[in-house]
């Protein structure tokens, strides 16, 4: 592929992406400046113990105790810390409620900003040319490709997270789940009804 | 002028493509682009604002068709060479020498409580909050870097020239446009601040909606 700036230094690696990676691991691993087994910590992080069931447990919490709601309302950050939650990307939490008359999204239209801690890696979608750029300008109609219709009195607030406060949706607790404890409520929390694309699932 | 990244409201993207809850990688070399960009970045040669603006200074034609780790893994080649903790040379494929910078490279065993602590943005400033939730404001009307021509900001240009109101305020957080060209963390005070889809777009799909975007006080006068 031709290079319209060959002054910048990435075109000096190989084209292949695969190919290009692994040779911007075998330079800095030659140099002494990444350890492949700390390489391995991070992927391991993030594929296996940082994900959406942390979320999830903060949410099917506050369906379930108002007095937590309520902090996490007042100061999410504080909150999610408590329950180990705190780390890169997830440092300034705010969590935003639906209700039957304000649905939230969230999205980051200047980069992927997104909260690890609760959330893991943002899915591909969310760091998308189409959804950066559609979400806030026709969030029902992206929501439409998520299967998902709201009401027309139901206002939608999108969130672009331009600095590094970030956002979690609390979504709506479906009817017919009184009485449901905290691991049961947290299978219906999905990681798109945390960002605002889906909702809750219905038992 | 603002750059390719700044793309909220562009027309002509397609549909948006759910994917499964499980699938947090697609391939394998985008988990070791994430792995590597996190660990070179524990050095500390550069901060979240350098990076961000490393990837949006790509070249536009670059930048659309790059995928979303080839960017960052560019961004990366670019900021190892401008740092110097890589030689053009080495990247080029000369035979790469120990760095100097080796004894503050990440170990396996640190990992954990690295990515625990975080960076907080919140820094001591000496700029009083102006503004209060319920205030109306105005941005800027040019989403542009005022102190470097060219400059990262977080203005997005969708929102330039709107009026809105302060529905919270964050406390004082670095500025990126000074923090992403080492002019320092400048730490301003920092509010949510609402806007009617009305006021940001000429055919909004429903009057009741609203966009939110956390804004520095420097983008903001009374409106």
């Amino acid at each position: 592929m031709p290079h319209d700036h060959p002054d910048h230094p990435h075109s000096l690696l190989p084209p292949d992406p695969a190919l290009r990676i692994k040779a911007l691991e075998t330079i800095l691993t030659r140099k002494g400046l990444v350890d492949p087994a700390a390489l391995d910590a991070i992927i391991d992080t993030y594929e296996n113990r940082i994900g959406p069931r942390n979320g999830a447990h903060v949410v099917a919490r506050a369906w379930r105790d108002p007095a937590f709601k309520a902090a996490l309302l007042e100061d999410a950050t504080a909150v999610v810390s408590d329950l180990g939650y705190y780390g890169r990307q997830g440092e300034h939490m705010v969590a935003v409620e639906n209700t039957d008359k304000v649905h939230n999204i969230v999205v980051c239209t200047l980069c992927s900003c997104y909260p690890w801690p609760l959330l893991g890696i943002p899915p591909g979608w969310y760091k998308s040319d189409a959804y950066r750029a559609r979400v806030v300008r026709e969030p029902r109609a992206v929501l439409s490709d998520f299967g998902v219709t709201l009401p027309p009195d139901v206002a939608v607030r999108v969130w672009d997270s331009t600095a590094e406060v970030r956002y979690l949706v609390i979504p709506q607790r479906p009817p017919g789940t009184d009485g449901m404890d905290e691991a049961a409520l947290m299978d219906l929390v999905t990681r798109d009804s945390m960002i605002g694309t889906g909702l809750a699932v219905a038992p | 002028m603002t750059r390719v990244h700044d793309m909220g409201g562009r027309y002509g993207d397609g549909r948006v493509v759910p994917e499964p809850e499980d699938q947090v990688f697609h391939e394998d070399w985008h988990k070791r682009a994430l792995a590597v960009t996190l660990a070179a970045g524990a050095h500390g040669a550069w901060n979240i604002d350098v990076s961000r603006h490393a990837r949006e200074r790509l070249a536009p034609m670059d930048y659309a068709r790059f995928s979303y780790y080839e960017k960052w893994m560019a961004a990366l080649a670019d900021l190892l060479v401008e740092t110097g903790l890589v030689t053009a040379d080495e990247m080029a494929g000369a035979n790469p020498t120990m760095s100097p910078r080796a004894a503050t490279t990440l170990t396996a065993e640190a990992v954990p409580a690295v990515l625990a602590k975080g960076g907080p943005a919140t820094r001591a400033s000496d700029m009083a909050p102006a503004f209060a939730p319920g205030d109306v404001v105005l941005t800027r009307h040019l989403a542009e870097n005022t102190l470097v021509d060219g400059g990262h900001t977080r203005l997005p240009r969708y929102a330039a020239g709107a009026r809105g109101c302060i529905l919270r305020y964050h406390g004082t957080h670095v500025l990126p446009d000074s923090s992403a060209h080492g002019l320092g963390d400048a730490a301003e005070p920092l509010y949510a601040v609402v806007f009617p889809a009305s006021e940001l777009w000429a055919h909004p799909e429903n009057p009741a909606d609203e966009v939110v975007l956390d804004l520095w006080q420097s983008y903001l006068v009374a409106g």
